[in-house]
C-alpha cells in the first residue's frame, strides 16, 4: 500500500528559507540546506522548494541551494515559483528537481502544462492552485493568492489534469495561516473530480490535523505544511508515529 | 567503476549524486568502449519503452548490453531500465525487450483495483520473494519510491521483490548478475542508498 506523504515546504528567497502568514509579511528563518537535512532525518517523504525570488541574481542562489540539497538528500524534490516556460523546467530539473510545480505560469499560459508534460512526462508536472471561496464558489487565485482570476477552481483542476498535470497541490487561502486544520470540504470536492494524487496545503496547526485530513478525505495522498515544521511546533517523526498509531500507512 | 549507460532517457542527477555520496566511482557514458572497461553497469531510464528501445537498437547498445550480461558483468536496470530487460512491453503497442529477464511490461490499469491511482507514485514497502545480493543490506518492509504506469508481469522465478498495490506489483527482478528495480533507489532515501551500495559489491 502506498504511504501517505508528509511534505515540508520551504520558501526560498536570496538563499534563505522564509515564511509569510496569510500571504503577508516575511520572516527570515534559516539556512535551507540545514533545514532540508533536518527534515530528511525526521522522515519527510518529499521536499518542496518554492522560489520566491525577485531578481536574476537571487535565482542563481536558488538553483545553488537546490543543487546542494539534491547532492545530499535522496528523496523526491519538487520545485515551484517563477516557472513560466519549458526552459524553466529544464533549469530546475538540471539542478536535481524531480517534479516542477506550475501556478501563475499556467494561468498566464495554459499550454505550458501540456508542453511540459509532453517533454518530461506527467509525473513531472505538478499543478499548484491557490483557491478561495468567493460567493460560495471555489475560485482560482493568482500571484500568490492576491489576484482573483474568476476561474472556477474545480474546472481548472479538471482541465489541468486533462492536459497532463500528474499531481495537484491544493492550497486553500481560506484556511492558510489560520492553523485550524486543512480545508476538508474543498479537498473532498477536488478528490471527487480528479484521479491524480492530491496534496493538501494550508491550515495545518497541529499533528492531529493530519490525522483528521487522511481519515476524513481518503483520496488525499499527502499533507504539506511549512511554518509548523520550521518552528518545530510539529516534529515530523512524532507526527508519523501518531499517523501510524491511527492506522494510516506511513513510511517509518 | 560503475558505468551509467547514457542513452538520453531521463534525469541522471540523483543517480550520479547518490553514487558520489556513497563514494562509488562512476562514469556516465554512451561510449561502448568506455562502458566495457567498467566492472558493472547501470541502465537507467524514464520515459516511453518504444522510444528507449529504438535508441538502444539504433546505437547497438542493446547488443552490447547482451554481450556484457553474458560475460557475467553485473547489470542494474532502474525503472524503465528494468522494463527494457524484460522480454517485451505492451506500452503503446507491442515491443520486444532485451529478454534477459522473464516477463513483459503491462499496464497497471485494468490489473489493479480501479479505485487506485495510476501512475503508482510514491513510497511503497518491499516484500522479498527470494534472497538476492542486491538486498543484502535491506530489510523486509523497507520503503522505496515508485513512479510507473506499467509493471513487470509474468516475471515468475525471476521476481526478487514485490510491493502491494492491490496485487503484488513486481518491484525487483534478477537472474544471475542481471538485476533490476522498478522503483528508484536513487530517490528512496537511506533504503535506496543501501541497495546501490549492495550493487557496487555484487
Amino acid at each position: 500500500m502506498l504511504a501517505k506523504r508528509i511534505i515540508p515546504c520551504l520558501d526560498v528567497r536570496a538563499g534563505r528559507v522564509v515564511k509569510g502568514v496569510n500571504f503577508e509579511g516575511v520572516k527570515d528563518v534559516t539556512d535551507p540546506v540545514t533545514l532540508a537535512k533536518r527534515y530528511n532525518e525526521e522522515g519527510a517523504d518529499e521536499l518542496v522548494f518554492y522560489d520566491i525570488t525577485a531578481s536574476h541574481e537571487e535565482r542563481k542562489l536558488f538553483t545553488d541551494v537546490l543543487e546542494e540539497v539534491a547532492s545530499q538528500i535522496f528523496i523526491p524534490l519538487t520545485v515551484g515559483g517563477g516557472i513560466r516556460t519549458v526552459d524553466d523546467f529544464a533549469r530546475v530539473l538540471g539542478c536535481g528537481a524531480d517534479k516542477v510545480s506550475v501556478n501563475s505560469g499556467a494561468i498566464a499560459d495554459f499550454s505550458l502544462i501540456g508542453r511540459a508534460a509532453n517533454k518530461y512526462g506527467s509525473q513531472c508536472v505538478v499543478l499548484s492552485m491557490d483557491v478561495k471561496r468567493v460567493d460560495g464558489k471555489f475560485t482560482l487565485f493568482a500571484k500568490g493568492g492576491r489576484e482573483n482570476t474568476g476561474i472556477d477552481a474545480m474546472e481548472w483542476a479538471r482541465r489541468g489534469v486533462g492536459d497532463g498535470a500528474g499531481e495537484i497541490v491544493l492550497n486553500s487561502i481560506d484556511t492558510d495561516g489560520v492553523k485550524g486544520g486543512f480545508d476538508l470540504e474543498m479537498l473532498g470536492e477536488l478528490c471527487s473530480i480528479v484521479d491524480v494524487p492530491v496534496i493538501a496545503s494550508g491550515g495545518a496547526g497541529r499533528a492531529e490535523d493530519f490525522v483528521t485530513l487522511f481519515k476524513s478525505v481518503p483520496g488525499v495522498d499527502a499533507g504539506l505544511a511549512a511554518s509548523i515544521f520550521h518552528f518545530e511546533e510539529v516534529n515530523i517523526k512524532k507526527l508519523k508515529e501518531m499517523l501510524k498509531a491511527s492506522g494510516i500507512p506511513v513510511r517509518i | 567503476m560503475i558505468g551509467i549507460v547514457d542513452y538520453g532517457a531521463g534525469n541522471l542527477f540523483s543517480l550520479k549524486s547518490s553514487l558520489k555520496f556513497l563514494g562509488i566511482d562512476h562514469i556516465v557514458s554512451a561510449d561502448k568502449e568506455a562502458l566495457a572497461r567498467c566492472d558493472r553497469l547501470i541502465l537507467p531510464g524514464v520515459g516511453a519503452f518504444g522510444d528507449a528501445r529504438a535508441i538502444l537498437k539504433e546505437s547497438g547498445t542493446d547488443v552490447f548490453l547482451l554481450e556484457q550480461a553474458s560475460s557475467g558483468k553485473p547489470l542494474l536496470g532502474i525503472c524503465l531500465g528494468m522494463q527494457l530487460l524484460l522480454q517485451g512491453s505492451e506500452e503503446f503497442g507491442s515491443h520486444e525487450g532485451l529478454g534477459l529477464i522473464k516477463g513483459r511490461a503491462c499496464p497497471l490499469k485494468g490489473d489493479i483495483d480501479e479505485h487506485l491511482k495510476v501512475p503508482h507514485m510514491g513510497w511503497n514497502s518491499l516484500h522479498f520473494t527470494q534472497k538476492s545480493p542486491l538486498f543484502k543490506y535491506s530489510a523486509e518492509g523497507d520503503w522505496v519510491y515508485f513512479v510507473h504506469s506499467f509493471y513487470g508481469k509474468g516475471c515468475g522465478e525471476d521476481t526478487l521483490a514485490t510491493a502491494d498495490y492491490s496485487l503484488p506489483v513486481t518491484a525487483a527482478v534478477g537472474r544471475g548478475k542481471v538485476l533490476a528495480t522498478q522503483f528508484h533507489p536513487e530517490k528512496s532515501g537511506k533504503a535506496g542508498l543501501r541497495i546501490l551500495r549492495a550493487f557496487a559489491e555484487v
